[in-house]
């Protein structure tokens, strides 16, 4: 009995070591919550990935991997972590595709990836909080989206370019809100601009006529809605229409997505917005390359796509699926030098990786890895026109 | 003269108005909350998503007469799907007493049991909602969304300031008024109002000379039916429908109820008023009316706020803190009917 027991047990260590092995990936993203309806599509973006690596089969000689959906509700921290916690100690995950919302970002990694040295790759978490620069997260974290301390200052570009020097700022109260509002208050006042008010609203909530009021009474040449499309960000919208408190918005993006042309059409026709997106060459590209899986425009689509790339091809390129031995190698797939990879290219970029060769991952999204592991960021500055949100230019 | 004007506009567009209309919602939904606790005697915390419930009836049957082609005129097609909203939240709350409150009514159990209890039933009308029509905004609102725009009102008076009202706040106020015109009628004139009463005064008494208890829980249950889903659909349609909102209501809907006086309806519809009242002025920002008001060297550079907007829900429970301090049975004397 004991020689089998230890049989048994040698075998499974053999296993273990064996090349090829089932990976898991957390894909731990807000499938509920106030940015569901974004998440319908990064979902499936971040396990276009996985299945492209799995078709190839060249991943650490032919091992598969399979992703694992956990549920950020991009608002509870408490039930964040304990889906994460679930998705590390219980599935064994190597790697996570997310958060999504900064808070539950913070936490989940804080808490829990951290403490279980697992990578974490933000597709859309952009509170400037999450940039680590004393290396508190143990060089785990990293996200394809940029700091929204950089959203404030492309923000600031597009205002003034339209000649708009006074705005009033609402902003949902988490720390997403928060960090954009300040970080685009201090760009567009440095740049000689005004802020009137600077006022949180509540997600969820019954009644927005006290904001709304108090923002008019301020007064301003737009509003600026940092919230979410699916929560207290419309509310606000709706609450100023309907009072004639103000005529445009300036929407950043988590306020961008078809929900919010959906809801008020041609109502708001003359205002702006931007959020993080590829170039029009790589955005068709991606599209091609989906080819009506999902909405490939959707806002951090590209992103998670490219998140999931990432940690597979760092994998590769460490030749182990350890989260301590890969976290080494992220920026060295994800930066110059080596072969630039496309998205649709992963098997290429596989291959050239077992060969010993290098390579510069651009995938959907055009991923530059720069100061503590984030983007570097490219936004697509867009307008409302006739009920359609339409893409002014790249910055 | 003209600044007076404008001052008045302006304050009337941005607290008068949202506050009047947001405050009969609230009150709608206090009324039904008070009549429970006064019949029934219990604190119903399925308010909320019985109102969710109703109002989502409400949707399904005007998408229905929308795809029908059937419409109300200038009118939300909403108002005529509401008795079948009625109707169908009659069935699911009478239902949920049968099955479930019925049982703890018949062995006398104390209050606090029938609010965990509601609390379930809150949880399954909670996933019920979210199960038929899922947990996402719907908008169901159709015809005139303005009875005077902002544009319109500036050319109408050649004033500075714009005021606009929408078709649904006109409604919600006029409903309401109706409907708490029809309560009151109900309660104080009928036979079957007046044996309500008199259950709610004294049980025992009110057993003793006849009146059947089953008959007055139940049209207490529908008249709590017509009113969450009165109170919802005008709410849906106002705001938006979102089932989470619905719960979260909850709490305003009960501090309303409380700071009138659990169980007197006059109490629900003044607690309402107060509520709504108290969240859009005590956070206003009167620059702008003051600027109107006083000479232009006076005008104020600050907002001249009393409190930023984040404090605005601060603001309603430090006013049932105070009532429930100074007068605990609220501002009209609760627990009577």
């Amino acid at each position: 009995m004991n020689k089998f027991m230890m049989a048994a047990a040698a075998s499974a260590l053999i296993a273990g070591t064996a090349s090829a092995e089932d990976i898991k990936l957390g894909i731990f993203l807000g499938f509920t919550g106030p940015i569901e309806s974004l998440v319908a599509e990064m979902g499936p973006a971040a396990e276009l990935a996985i299945k492209e690596v799995n078709d190839s089969g060249k991943l650490l000689g032919g091992s598969t991997v399979s992703g694992v959906r956990g549920d950020t509700t991009c608002v509870d921290a408490g039930a964040a972590t304990a889906a994460i916690e679930r998705l590390i100690t219980s599935d064994g995950v190597k790697g996570v595709v997310g958060g999504d919302c900064s808070g539950v970002t913070g936490a989940a990694l804080m808490n829990v990836a951290v403490p279980n040295g697992v990578v974490m790759v933000s597709p859309s978490a952009t509170s400037p909080a999450l940039s680590h620069m004393n290396n508190e997260d143990n060089g785990l974290f990293f996200r394809t989206a940029p700091s929204d301390a950089r959203q404030g200052v492309v923000m600031t570009d597009v205002l003034m370019s339209q000649g708009i020097k006074s705005v009033a700022v609402s902003y949902t109260n988490n720390d997403y809100g928060k960090g954009l509002a300040d970080a685009f208050q201090a760009a567009f006042e440095a740049a000689g601009g005004s802020v009137t008010l600077s006022a949180p609203h509540e997600d969820g909530k019954a009644d927005y006529s006290a904001e709304v009021g108090a923002l008019a009474s301020a007064g301003g040449d737009r509003l600026v809605v940092a919230g979410y499309v699916d929560q207290g960000g419309a509310g606000i919208v709706r609450a100023a229409i309907d009072t004639g408190a103000f005529d445009t918005f300036h929407f950043p993006d988590g306020m961008i997505g078809d929900a919010l042309t959906d809801t008020f059409g041609a109502d708001i026709d003359g205002s702006t917005g931007q959020h993080p997106s590829p170039s029009t060459e790589l955005a068709d590209q991606f599209t091609a390359h989906v080819n009506g899986a999902f909405n490939a425009t959707s806002p951090f689509a590209p992103e998670s796509y490219d998140s999931a790339a990432l940690i597979m091809l760092a994998m590769q390129a460490a030749g182990s699926s350890d989260p301590a031995v890969y976290k080494e190698k992220m920026f060295d797939v994800a930066n110059a030098p080596g072969e630039k990879i496309a998205a649709g290219e992963l098997a290429k970029a596989l291959e050239i990786l077992a060969a010993g060769g290098d390579i510069d991952y651009v995938g959907a999204s055009g991923v530059e890895l720069v100061g503590p592991g984030e983007a570097a960021g490219n936004y697509r500055e867009i307008k409302i026109e006739g009920g359609k949100i339409e893409t002014v230019q790249f910055r | 003269m003209m600044d007076i004007l404008n001052a008045l506009v302006v304050l009337a567009n941005f607290v008068m108005i949202p506050a009047v209309a947001y405050g009969s919602q609230l009150a709608l939904g206090a009324l039904g909350v008070t009549l429970v606790y006064g019949v029934l005697r219990f604190s119903n915390f399925a308010h909320g998503d019985t109102m969710a419930f109703g109002t989502m009836v409400v949707i399904l049957v005007t998408w229905w007469f929308q795809s029908m082609g059937i419409s109300f005129g200038p009118l939300p097609t909403a108002l005529l799907a509401l008795p079948f909203g009625i109707a169908a939240t009659a069935v699911l709350v009478i239902g949920s007493d049968r099955m479930v409150y019925r049982f703890y009514r018949q062995t006398k159990s104390e209050p606090v049991v029938f609010l965990i209890v509601s609390l379930g039933v809150m949880f399954v009308l909670n996933g019920l909602v979210r199960f038929i029509i899922g947990p996402n905004d719907q908008s169901f609102s159709d015809g005139e969304r303005f009875i005077i725009k902002v544009g319109d009102f500036k050319k109408m008076t050649g004033l500075d300031e714009g005021l606009a009202i929408k078709t649904t706040q006109g409604i919600t106020v006029v409903t309401a008024i109706v409907v708490v015109a029809a309560l009151f009628w109900f309660l104080n004139k009928t036979r079957t109002g007046k044996s309500m009463r008199a259950f709610s005064d004294n049980e025992d008494l009110a057993l003793l000379s006849g009146i059947n208890p089953e008959r007055v829980v139940f049209y207490t249950w529908l008249i709590v039916a017509a009113l969450a889903t009165i109170a919802g659909t005008l709410y849906g349609l106002d705001k938006s429908f979102k089932p989470f909102v619905y719960f979260q209501l909850l709490l305003p809907i009960f501090a309303a109820a409380i700071v009138g006086g659990l169980g007197n309806p006059l109490g629900a519809i003044a607690g309402g008023f107060v509520i709504a009242f108290s969240e859009v002025t005590i956070t206003y920002a009167w620059k702008k009316v003051i600027t109107y008001v006083v000479p232009e060297t006076w005008a104020p550079d600050g907002l001249v706020q009393l409190l930023s907007t984040e404090y605005k829900f601060a603001v309603s429970f430090m006013i049932l803190v105070i009532v429930l301090l100074i007068k605990p049975t609220g501002l009209f004397k609760g627990k009577s009917l």
